[in-house]
């Protein structure tokens, strides 16, 4: 990091500069940046939507009651009384017939006859911190209204947070694949760089350079495009996220994708970050070719 | 093997049986001479006898396969990297084909090993012009080394040799591509340095050569012949 802050008189200089090499460093950082940018995005995206996918559908169930329609009144009253009267639930209420239609609206239309229609009564459970015991209010409804059926929504709630789970490992993975990948692509290219300096390396060697002042040419000029690369590519990379369509316009499973608040700040380490790595590749890269040479 | 001169305490370059040999061949075995300080050498021998071999033993850019070489009395072998290209910088080499980097200037190529010794070169800009102007090349000092003519690389090389004043100075064929004239001058340079107490050795075909220096210095020729070093006659 020495090498790469101070103003080394020269150093750098004796490397001839290399244009293909450089562009194609600056690339393929800008690249890979734009890419991290992405990866991270879905890992904080995927992150928030598990946590809350978890906290609200583990803070709400739905009672659902199947009756002959002279005792869906009856039973409907007796779970809510039922429920009214269970720790660790803070609210209980019939869902109207407006609410039910509604919620049928998308598979049958907006003008289903829901009173003619066998439709069970939904009753929506809200729980309090504590949370109730599922187990016994079961037992209680089977007991008192045998219509009843008590869903807690964990078969819902269990594979969509495993799936954001999976999908914010999936993002970590990638960032560190990435980081690996552009590791190597900047080995790749110091090698190529060292190769064609082979007469330069030797000529320094001769006159009494150090294996490190001979590297810390390399590794200054690496550093610097890799920085440079990753730089372009971040903004580009963040510019593009703050363009994609809002959640309102999007929907869906693309709701809430990108950055939100602080965290619009975390991708500003990719810069520094692919930096670091080109640093330390190209610095072992040179450090390995130099000590094959006498 | 073959004793040029007796080893003794203080010289600057120490050669006990050494040899060099690649592929299982060598190329030279059996060398011991000693080179003192303020010493001045002559290497000559047929083409391909091996001379930029025996100069690259002396500066370490080859290690010998059998015997030892001493270096101011170090075994490069002995030596980390680091300590190797400390050493390099007490020795001046003069290479046949300069070696210069193309896209340095001149100046920059001379003051190479002032900048790779992370010595602040503007600092020593007064020397740097001095020697720039003491071989001659004061106006070709912004030039790039293909600008520059035979003559001037090989007095450029003579002087990125000699910048940071270094003990022993090793001249690979430094007149081979340059006329008689360009010649005198640079053998003028390599006197003026070993009058300034500086080891010389140089590589040459050349027999005019030589007798010049005779002329005005004390001189030791060594000849290089079937893979041994002898102390050469008095045909020179």
């Amino acid at each position: 990091m020495t090498a790469l802050l101070s103003p080394e008189s020269g150093a750098d200089r004796v490397v001839p500069p290399s244009g293909f090499t450089a562009s194609l460093t600056v690339f393929s950082a800008g690249a890979m940046a734009f890419l991290a940018v992405f990866a991270m995005a879905l890992s904080l995206a995927t992150s928030r939507l598990a946590d809350r996918w978890g906290a609200e559908l583990a803070r709400s169930s739905t009672v659902r009651i199947s009756a002959p329609e002279e005792q869906m009144a009856a039973q409907t009253a007796a779970v809510v009384a039922i429920l009214q009267t269970t720790p660790g639930v803070r609210a209980a209420r019939a869902l109207t017939d407006a609410e039910q239609t509604a919620l049928l609206e998308p598979w049958f239309g907006p003008d289903l006859p829901l009173d003619t229609l066998p439709v069970p009564q939904l009753i929506e459970v809200i729980e309090d911190a504590d949370g109730f015991d599922p187990q016994g209010l079961r037992l209680r409804l089977q007991a008192e209204a045998p219509g009843a059926v008590l869903d807690d929504h964990t078969r819902w709630r269990r594979p969509l947070v495993e799936a954001a789970n999976r999908l914010r490992t999936l993002g970590i993975m990638s960032l560190l694949l990435i980081a690996a990948t552009t590791g190597a692509m900047i080995t790749l290219a110091a090698n190529a760089a060292l190769s064609a300096n082979a007469q330069v390396v030797s000529v320094l060697r001769l006159v009494g350079a150090r294996d490190r002042y001979i590297a810390n040419a390399f590794v200054r000029r690496f550093t610097l495009r890799a920085l440079v690369g990753a730089l372009g590519g971040t903004a580009l990379g963040m510019i593009s996220i703050a363009l994609l369509p809002k959640a309102s316009t999007a929907g869906g499973f693309l709701t809430g994708l990108g950055f939100q608040g602080v965290h619009w700040f975390w991708p500003l380490i990719v810069p520094p970050l692919a930096a670091l790595v080109a640093l330390i590749a190209t610095r072992a890269a040179a450090l390995r070719v130099l000590k094959g040479l006498t | 093997m073959t004793t040029v001169n007796k080893t003794r305490g203080g010289d600057v370059i120490e050669l006990q049986e050494a040899g060099y040999g690649y592929d299982g061949r060598a190329l030279l075995s059996g060398m011991s001479l000693s080179l003192a300080p303020g010493s001045f050498h002559f290497l000559t021998g047929p083409s391909g006898a091996g001379k930029t071999t025996f100069l690259k033993l002396l500066y370490a850019e080859l290690t010998a396969t059998s015997g030892r070489v001493h270096i101011f009395g170090q075994d490069p072998l002995q030596l980390s990297r680091d300590e190797v290209s400390d050493m390099r910088r007490r020795i001046g080499v003069v290479h046949q084909d300069c070696q210069f980097l193309d896209h340095l200037s001149m100046r920059e190529n001379v003051a190479l090993p002032l900048t790779v010794a992370r010595r602040d070169v503007s600092a020593e800009a007064a020397n740097l012009d001095e020697l720039l102007g003491w071989v001659g090349l004061a106006q070709q000092a912004r030039s790039l080394p293909p600008e520059l003519s035979g003559g001037e690389r090989q007095r450029a090389a003579l002087a990125r040799a000699v910048i940071t004043s270094p003990e022993i100075v090793l001249a690979d064929e430094p007149t081979g591509n340059v006329d008689w004239e360009m010649s005198q001058k640079l053998l003028n340079l390599l006197v003026q340095l070993n009058k300034m107490g500086k080891t010389i050795v140089i590589a040459t075909h050349d027999l005019n050569l030589i007798r010049a220096a005779k002329a005005q210095v004390a001189t030791r020729v060594l000849r290089i012949v079937g893979g041994s070093i002898q102390a050469a006659g008095a045909d020179l």
